[in-house]
């Protein structure tokens, strides 16, 4: 009877084993097989800064990319295959960020990388695509150069995020129509001491003398880059007596510099000009925004005033629980052109999705006219919706925006470049 | 260099007045936060690399009191005794373990506290930066002095570095407890042999030097915008003052403090392009001319 049941036993077990490997050797062949395939994810790479003192900005392009999958993905991916986003912390550091993303490329299965690194770490991962060949859309960098410059292109990389000669040219001209009302021909600037500070600072003033030659620069101060202190920065303003302020600090440089200009009444009678003052991150941290500050819009839920991008601000805060910031609305757009480029080419092939790019215009929650465009000759978006005004100290914290004409913008930046060498 | 600008600032009463004011408030916090510093070092002999981290988390905690007692006095004693306290934690169970060790492995237990209290600081109050903003009642015009400007909070925060100046003097000289520290430093087996229990304290000091970080950290808090890892640039400040005032002086740490606020405010008109150089310089000619530092004892 034992002897039975262990023949039985027995002969069970060889049916099991049979039937495993009829079952593998079949999914391995066959109809299961397809299946499978169709359900790898498409995997895109995002380099960013999650830890650090800038950390938030790394979040901030995380939600609003995890946002966009998550959408793509509900509508049923690329043909039931789900894309899904790994995100790898750089620490704001680029060599760091060029490795990830060689690493997510080659070890990860990344067929694609977003690139949400600012300035610095966007360049090393441009250079890591130029070498690897994988499709890349620099989502943060605003150096102009990235794209500008014909030395710096490649066709499989993209960039969707504001340029600073953009923001400049519309800066320009606003800051020139205030200054010419209010008879503001004094001017100084405070700016982080760095290439961002020093280039953008010079962008600015280079056409705030184009739309108004009534304009001097007396004299420019250059704190430190996450300077704690702005005592020194602010008693030379203060020794200086100008007319008007500019600055492109930023985040909570620009916030203490705020806090520490408004106890030595430095804003009393006179107007700041803070390129990045309308973000979330800076309104809500300051208290109270005090008079006379004009800003560039970073992110605005009011700036373009449409339904689609109040909706898109309040999904983001009912998911996140956070207001978006600059780099959110850059990384929207960014994931927004990378997915549509894999639903019209129908795949993940970096050279048909790169020639389906350069031109590319899609609908975007942030775009002048509801629609954003990847300029082909440069591979960089064009037509987001830029604007300055005076700001107050609640929403909407920008009620009367003078907003920027593209046609303008255009025009002059053709002879920024033809002044740069980038083109003849 | 720009000399001109720089001895037209000298010879001008308001220049003069708002750039040396600006030197004593830069000084101030930086003194709160060296003398800390230079005190665990004179006491315990230990570098606290993790000493700014306590600043960060003194900022922060007060933020978190005064939103809820609205009151910047409570928020800042909440900073100051709440960092004490952690400081006493960190001492007992982490720092003791390390004190004969190699200066690597106090390196290693001090860096592993920065990135657990950077993470920390991320968990319970998020990345973004953060801002107290002015309590209401600094909330006032700035003070005109022959024509140079001072903040009304400034001279608040200068007073309470002056008082906490003089205040360790007095504790330091001439007390018993201050006797019983400085014996501590000096000869710790001599000061244990008579009887004094010298693990007590050496987390007394250590404590307490956490606690005037705590407190820099919650005096700043109106005008410096807080986020994980901000307290790693006034470390590397605190360091140059220390060195410069000579390790383990306290003394020498206000006068150091002093030095560099100076050359931060006046080198912002005369030197600007090189007032991180100069801090340097003057640092490393210190150490030429009296490697012990200014106030610092000669060791053989």
């Amino acid at each position: 009877m034992q002897k039975r049941s262990q023949a039985l036993a027995s002969q069970q077990r060889r049916q099991l084993i049979k039937g495993s490997a009829a079952a593998v050797g079949l999914s391995s062949i066959g109809l299961p097989g397809i299946s499978l395939a169709q359900n790898n994810p498409i995997r895109i790479g995002m380099p960013t800064i999650l830890s650090g003192r800038v950390a938030m900005l790394g979040e901030a392009s995380r939600n609003a990319a995890i946002m966009g999958v998550e959408m793509f993905n509900a509508a049923g991916g690329l043909n039931g295959r789900p894309v899904e986003l790994i995100i790898r912390d750089s620490k704001g550091r680029p060599d760091e960020a060029a490795r990830i993303a060689r690493e997510l490329v080659n070890s990860d299965g990344c067929e694609m990388i977003l690139d949400a690194e600012a300035s610095s770490g966007a360049f090393g991962v441009h250079e890591v695509a130029r070498d690897l060949g994988f499709l890349v859309i620099h989502t943060c960098s605003e150096t102009s150069a990235l794209t500008a410059d014909p030395k710096m292109r490649i066709p499989n990389a993209f960039r969707a995020a504001r340029q600073g000669v953009h923001d400049a040219i519309v800066g320009g001209d606003y800051a020139g129509r205030v200054a010419k009302e209010q008879g503001l021909n004094r001017w100084m600037s405070v700016s982080p001491d760095y290439s961002y500070g020093l280039d953008t600072t010079a962008e600015f003033f280079e056409y705030l003398q184009y739309f108004n030659k009534d304009v001097e620069v007396v004299n420019s101060v250059w704190p430190k880059l996450f300077q704690a202190d702005y005592s020194e920065p602010i008693t030379r303003l203060l020794q200086g007596k100008p007319q008007a302020i500019y600055s492109c600090l930023w985040g909570g440089d620009l916030t203490s510099f705020i806090d520490q200009a408004s106890i030595y009444g430095l804003m009393n009678g006179r107007q700041f000009f803070g390129v990045n003052m309308a973000d979330y991150a800076v309104l809500t941290a300051i208290n109270s925004v005090p008079p006379n500050i004009h800003s560039g819009n970073r992110y605005l839920k009011s700036i373009p005033k449409t339904k689609a991008n109040a909706d898109w601000c309040d999904a983001y805060v009912a998911k996140f629980n956070t207001m978006p910031l600059n780099w959110s609305w850059q990384n929207a757009v960014g994931i927004d052109f990378m997915l549509q480029a894999i639903k019209q080419t129908n795949g993940t092939d970096t050279k048909k999705m790169s020639e389906a790019l350069a031109g590319m215009t899609i609908d975007s929650p942030f775009g002048t006219d509801g629609k954003i465009t990847m300029r082909e000759s440069d591979h960089t978006i064009i037509d987001y919706a830029i604007a300055w005004g005076d700001l107050k100290p609640q929403e909407p914290y920008m009620p009367n925006p003078y907003m920027g004409n593209w046609d303008t913008v255009l025009r002059l930046e053709q002879e920024w470049m033809k002044n740069k060498g980038y083109i003849s | 260099m720009d000399s001109e600008a720089l001895l037209e600032c000298v010879t001008s009463m308001s220049c003069l007045v708002t750039q040396t004011s600006t030197g004593l408030i830069v000084g101030s916090l930086l003194f709160l936060v060296a003398t800390g510093l230079t005190l665990i070092f004179g006491v315990l002999g230990i570098v606290n690399f993790a000493h700014g981290s306590l600043y960060m988390l003194g900022a922060y905690i007060a933020l978190s009191a005064f939103r809820l007692t609205d009151s910047f006095i409570i928020a800042t004693a909440a900073g100051a005794l709440g960092v004490g306290l952690f400081s006493l934690f960190f001492e007992r169970f982490f720092m003791r373990r390390v004190y004969g060790a190699d200066v690597l492995m106090q390196l290693l237990v001090c860096y592993a506290f920065i990135l657990i209290l950077d993470d920390a600081v991320k968990i319970i109050w998020g990345s973004e930066f953060q801002s107290m903003g002015m309590p209401a009642f600094f909330q006032e015009p700035p003070v005109f002095l022959a024509g140079g400007v001072v903040p009304v909070f400034y001279i608040y925060l200068i007073g309470i570095a002056a008082a906490m100046a003089v205040g360790l003097w007095v504790l330091l000289n001439k007390t018993k407890i201050g006797k019983i520290v400085r014996a501590a430093a000096v000869n710790p087996s001599m000061t244990s042999a008579l009887g004094l229990n010298t693990s007590l304290i050496f987390a007394g000091v250590f404590a307490f030097g956490g606690a005037l970080a705590g407190l820099a950290g919650a005096l700043a808090a109106p005008v410096r915008s807080m986020s994980p890892g901000m307290g790693f640039s006034i470390l590397i400040e605190s360091f140059i003052v220390t060195v410069i005032g000579g390790m383990g002086s306290v003394s020498g740490a206000l006068v150091g403090a002093l030095i560099i606020g100076l050359i931060r405010s006046f080198g912002s008109i005369g030197f600007p392009y090189f007032i991180e150089g100069v801090m340097f310089i003057t640092m490393a000619a210190i150490l030429v001319l009296k490697p012990s530092g200014l106030m610092g004892k000669e060791t053989r």
